[in-house]
């Protein structure tokens, strides 16, 4: 038993000891410091919500004296709604799709039916619709839907089956093919079909597409978020893209709000509304509308109405009625989609 | 294996010099050039940026994170590998085939599902998860979510790399120390470990390697939240997506330099076990 190699081994135990305790110490989160609140929100928010919850922590200390720490999780809103009914405990959501909060109270019973209606215009403090990118001088002179099915045109877009913004675009081509044909089914259905055999790549996500149309400088005009439309030549100054807003085009909200079951748990109920609600304030829009977003606010409207051109904004009620339908009617398999991409 | 056998692969100096030939181009472009480009991207606005972004406050924890999953994760497993692998060439009992195949589930299985079985068994709405959340317990989306998910994807190194080596030096010399008076302790510290030394310790680098780069299976369980449950594999896909790609490319670096290590340990190891 005396042999020296066996003094090593109390010594290594108590360094690792000493190294977990020390990293579980460094990983845990002050707690008792200060108040929390996790936000769970969809992909390409990041550089959005880390520059607002500066703005909210300021105005939140200001009010209150209290310090509040803000934590973020970000992924497809459709995976990071799974998480919070899976048990993820988030105080918000921020997402962009209505149908993702939805599903919070139809299978998790994690919040009322009626939450839409509890923060002004739907929930929604801001807004966005498809957009086009084109070449730089817009050589083939895109300006509205009806350039888009012309037969020298080249159209990238994001799948709508994989992506919700491909399902957006698909819905405000259709919105605008209802809008010029009125009732004539027939009619609206073969300008989809142009339409759709114009594209020629469906990435699976936003960012492939961009990616596509600007770095490989596959297609003509490249369909995506106005938001993400306007970031694109901001990040690629060199390329000469540009912007062209479309005379009709759909709504897309941006929805959010608290999940009831974890804010009691944590006792951030009053935190949460307070946060969602200074997405209304003034500087809080003034803020979205800096990363592209369109806003409610009177004031910042003015301010910022050269950028966000003036179009005719369908929202989903007046197209298909609502997200079901458009998915059943649309989307799923052997559906719409489906029958207008056969040849 | 013979001279002439040889000659008959590699009829001509032409056949020969166009197969090494191909091996060599494939090894660059298909390992070491992706492998230099990470260093170079990561590099590519200067060692002063470089720097920034690996210690940016979101990857340190990050690193904090992955450094804890691997601290806790290696030594639980090399501790279930040795008994594990103790039990199955050591004693015969019913099952004992049955339970060396099962140690290999975790190869088996894709990490992504081993996952999401994770998140349905210990989630909100999982069996154990429901009762686990009556005593406000939460594993999945947490830090112990990250470090079960890893414990499961890499338990078999160790216990993989013990089998063979301890069926191939057969009982002999541990009857014998039994056979002396050894206790069981002391017959494990003289006999069993100096014997199985080197496997063991290619067992963990190897648990560790992994442990450390694991994606698909943390991914699914650990709910994204920045700065609290993103190991550094999750922080490059992050980074990469938020289009700072030099920031992905340091975190990424990181990683390729651990696994350069490994690749150092490894040879070490195997050179040493040859040696044994």
């Amino acid at each position: 038993m005396s042999n020296p190699n066996k003094r090593r081994f109390p010594r290594l135990t108590s360094t690792v000891g000493a190294m977990v305790f020390g990293l579980a110490v460094a990983m845990s989160p002050v707690q008792a410091a200060e108040k929390e609140l996790l936000n769970s929100s969809y992909d390409i928010a990041r550089e959005l919500f880390s520059a607002y919850n500066e703005l909210f922590q300021a105005h939140w200390s200001e009010q209150t004296a209290e310090q509040v720490s803000i934590r973020q999780s970000h992924g497809g809103s459709s995976r990071q709604a799974q998480a919070i009914m899976q048990g993820l405990r988030a105080d918000v959501v921020t997402y962009n799709q209505v149908t993702d909060v939805d599903i919070l109270h139809q299978r998790g019973n994690l919040i009322p039916a009626d939450w839409a209606s509890r923060l002004p215009n739907n929930s929604s403090p801001y807004y966005s619709t498809m957009a086009y990118l084109v070449r730089e001088g817009n050589p083939k002179n895109i300006q509205n839907w009806d350039d888009l099915i012309r037969e020298d045109v080249e159209l990238i877009m994001p799948n709508p089956k994989t992506s919700g913004n491909g399902r957006y675009t698909y819905l405000a081509a259709l919105g605008y093919a209802q809008q010029t044909y009125g009732d004539d089914q027939q009619q609206i259905d073969a300008f989809m079909k142009k339409f759709l055999g114009r594209v020629k790549v469906f990435d699976t996500g936003g960012r492939g597409a961009t990616t596509t149309f600007v770095e490989r400088g596959l297609g003509d005009v490249l369909l995506t978020f106005e938001s993400e439309v306007n970031n694109i030549p901001e990040l690629n100054p060199d390329k000469g893209l540009q912007v062209v807003v479309p005379k009709v085009s759909f709504l897309a909200e941006f929805p959010v709000t608290w999940i009831d079951a974890n804010v009691k748990r944590n006792g951030t109920e009053e935190l949460a509304k307070a946060y969602l609600e200074h997405l209304y304030s003034e500087e809080g829009q003034r803020l979205l509308a800096s990363f592209n977003y369109r806003v409610h606010n009177e004031v910042v409207k003015a301010e910022t109405s050269e950028r966000f051109p003036e179009l005719k904004l369908l929202p989903i009620e007046d197209i298909v009625g609502d997200w079901e339908t458009a998915n059943k009617e649309h989307f799923a398999s052997g559906a719409k989609l489906d029958q207008l991409q056969r040849r | 294996m013979n001279a002439a056998h040889y000659r008959r692969v590699g009829d001509t100096a032409l056949v020969r010099r166009w197969l090494i030939g191909t091996a060599v181009v494939l090894t660059v472009a298909l390992l070491a050039m992706p492998l230099l480009m990470i260093f170079v991207q990561a590099f590519s606005q200067g060692w002063s940026t470089y720097v920034a972004n690996v210690l940016d406050e979101f990857t340190l924890s990050a690193i904090g994170l992955t450094l804890l999953v691997a601290v806790l994760t290696v030594p639980l497993n090399l501790v279930f590998g040795v008994f594990f692998a103790w039990a199955v060439t050591r004693f015969t009992f019913p099952g004992r085939k049955l339970l060396t195949t099962l140690i290999d589930i975790p190869f088996a299985v894709s990490p992504v599902v081993a996952g999401l079985l994770y998140l349905l068994l210990y989630g909100n709405n999982g069996w154990v998860g429901q009762w686990l959340g009556e005593y406000d317990v939460q594993l999945m989306f947490s830090w112990p979510g990250i470090v079960m998910v890893t414990l499961f994807v890499t338990c078999p190194f160790v216990a993989r790399e013990l089998i063979p080596l301890m069926q191939q030096q057969g009982r002999e010399e541990e009857e014998a120390a039994v056979v002396l008076g050894a206790s069981g302790w002391q017959l494990f510290r003289r006999v069993t470990l100096p014997n199985i030394r080197w496997a063991l310790i290619y067992g963990i680098i190897l648990t560790n390697a992994r442990a450390v780069g694991e994606f698909g299976a943390v991914s699914v369980v650990s709910g994204n939240i920045r700065g609290e449950t993103n190991t550094l594999s999750l922080h490059v896909e992050l980074l990469y997506q938020d289009y700072n790609v030099v920031g992905a490319f340091a975190a990424a670096s990181l990683l390729a330099a651990l696994a350069l290590l490994t690749l150092i340990a490894k040879s070490f190891v195997e050179w040493r076990q040859s040696k044994d």
